[in-house]
């Protein structure tokens, strides 16, 4: 297959309709919240535009993103993402293997140079020089800096690659951390998430073919259409956390009638992410509903937070032994403080009167 | 570690070992200095001192019949906020969840939206205390740093907290974190300022009430 076809061309020859593009365009046009008008207009881009490059490095990962990606309930919607790009490299998804694979990466590189866009899922160990995770006889950390080096932008899909995920928890043996970390010089785009909401890789890289541009970021590089709130501001059960009703257990009358899960340790309040709106398996339910609390885990070390099933509002900290270090301290100080006043006043009371 | 982490971890264990050191030093300092004997001899009528104590408290709920009508703006205002501290820290959900990570006991909470009603008029009670304390010429000239700044740690929590609660202004994660970094530094001063009451008022009381009651006096 040609990479000088357009999208459109391509579109065509796969028996892809103009309406159906349409249809797509619209949807990660509401998805992004962009204005009505921009369907129209991410359609004609894309008919347009040539597939953009893009190579995908798996580092420490559990393949969990790129299944949420291509195993999707509705696959036809996230599959079209594939039509839009050219996926250069990707080890779990190519056909070759070997040299031949590692050809293919380095001659999209030469091809595309400054123009690939590089998408990492997990983290880079860096301990020992990275050794902990290589691939081709070479450590993440060499082949990311080298395939970083002349690519466009980068996306960080996973919590993994964005913010260190679970490899990067305490005590952390490899020495793991995001992307970010390593790749300071070139815009990273964070798509978080344990593993991310398919639309939201799909929405990102569109808007990316699209656009041309980075989509508007908040203060950890994630794309604000997908991470502008949390799940507890969209939850459906956030009325019952309003009027104070919680469930205490998982199985008791508040929660199969549906309250709110903050006493079973809920993280929504804290969690920024669209699972809420979107949901998962096209639409059918995300993890609140299913009857369980948010992780957390398109947020920052949300392994090493306290622990899943502790609620918010609690104290993190295992403080008995520092607190009854402090109580005996404190009695210790008190008594001899009070001891010191007794034989002052006795040594007084000893003194000649004048 | 980001804000919440660290006011959820670390600033909290601190501040509560820094409260519980205090409280047992300055408790037991006290308690443990020597006792001038009452070399006057009792009333015959003289109820046993554990009677006294509990008389003196009882009877120092409310301000004698003489004093009420002048003292009534301040005894009411001052039940109405330290009953809605009360009401907030024991019948908030996320309090009582808190509570309970400390202590393992736990009952039925309220309803959120009784808080916060009730965080608001101790907040308005609060600012009232503050507004009588600026304006009363006497009290004005009797106020230190230390009352002002055991006013300002009080205030903080329930402003914080009915903050956050709302959602107002800031990621919740911010607010919570601030709510609880308030909460720590009202840990942090209790014990070495005006707000050692909280343990003191019971002494001071019912030694006041053993006093009186020894010598047959009703006040």
């Amino acid at each position: 297959m040609s990479r000088r076809e357009t999208i459109g061309e391509l579109l065509v020859q796969r028996g892809i309709s103009r309406r159906a593009l349409l249809k797509y365009s619209a949807y990660l046009a509401t998805l992004m919240a962009l204005p009505p008008t921009a369907a129209r207009a991410i359609a004609d881009a894309l008919a347009a535009a040539r597939r953009q490059s893009v190579i995908w490095l798996s580092f420490q990962e559990c393949t969990g993103c790129t299944e949420s990606l291509t195993r999707s309930f509705n696959p036809t919607i996230e599959d079209m993402i594939f039509n839009l790009i050219s996926l250069d490299y990707h080890e779990t998804l190519q056909a070759v293997s070997g040299a031949a694979a590692e050809e293919a990466r380095l001659t999209s590189m030469r091809e595309n140079k400054g123009k690939y866009v590089l998408v990492v899922d997990g983290s880079v160990s860096t301990k020992d020089g990275g050794v902990y995770s290589t691939n081709a006889g070479k450590t993440n950390l060499q082949v990311l800096r080298e395939t970083a080096e002349h690519a466009l932008a980068l996306i960080s899909v996973g919590t993994c690659a964005a913010f260190g995920g679970i490899p990067h928890a305490h005590p952390n043996p490899t020495g793991a951390v995001p992307v970010s970390e390593i790749i300071t010089d070139k815009p990273v785009i964070n798509i978080s998430g344990c593993p991310p909401i398919p639309e939201a890789m799909a929405g990102t890289i569109a808007y990316l073919v699209t656009f041309g541009k980075l989509p508007d970021l908040d203060h950890l590089n994630r794309p604000k259409s997908f991470f502008g709130d949390t799940i507890h501001d969209r939850c459906y059960r956030r009325p019952f956390y309003d009027k104070g009703l919680f469930a205490k257990s998982f199985d008791d009358e508040g929660a199969r009638r549906g309250w709110c899960l903050y006493e079973v340790g809920c993280k929504g309040p804290v969690t920024y992410n669209a699972c809420a709106t979107l949901k998962w398996n096209g639409g059918v339910s995300f993890p609140i509903q299913s009857g369980h609390g948010c992780l957390g885990c398109s947020e920052p070390n949300f392994w090493d937070k306290g622990g899943f099933y502790r609620p918010l509002s609690t104290s993190t900290g295992s403080p008995a032994a520092v607190i009854g270090g402090a109580a005996a301290a404190g009695v210790g100080i008190g008594v001899a403080s009070a001891l010191l006043v007794r034989r002052r006043k006795s040594d007084a009371a000893k003194e000649p009167h004048s | 570690m980001n804000l919440l982490a660290f006011a959820r971890g670390p600033a909290l264990t601190v501040a509560l070992a820094v409260f519980v050191f205090g409280v047992a030093w300055r408790l037991l300092s006290l308690l443990l200095l020597p006792w001038a004997r009452d070399l006057a001899v009792a009333r015959a009528t003289a109820p046993p001192a554990l009677v006294g104590a509990v008389k003196g408290f009882v009877r120092h709920l409310w301000p004698p019949r003489p004093l009420a009508r002048g003292a009534l703006i301040v005894t009411v205002n001052g039940y109405v906020f330290h009953l809605g501290l009360a009401v907030i820290v024991f019948g908030l959900a996320q309090h009582i969840l808190f509570l309970r990570g400390l202590f393992g006991v736990h009952w039925p909470n309220l309803p959120s939206g009784v808080i916060s009603a009730v965080a608001v008029v101790t907040l308005a009670s609060l600012f009232v205390a503050l507004g009588r304390r600026l304006t009363n010429p006497v009290l004005k000239l009797i106020s230190t740093s230390n009352d002002y700044f055991s006013w300002f740690v009080t205030m903080l929590p329930v402003a914080t907290g009915l903050i956050a609660v709302s959602h107002l202004w800031a990621p919740y994660e911010t607010l919570l974190a601030v709510h609880m970094l308030s909460v720590s530094l009202l840990l942090v001063w209790l014990p070495f300022g005006k707000l050692m009451h909280a343990f003191l008022v019971f002494l001071t009381r019912a030694e006041t009430g053993i006093v009186y009651s020894r010598r047959g006096a009703e006040i």
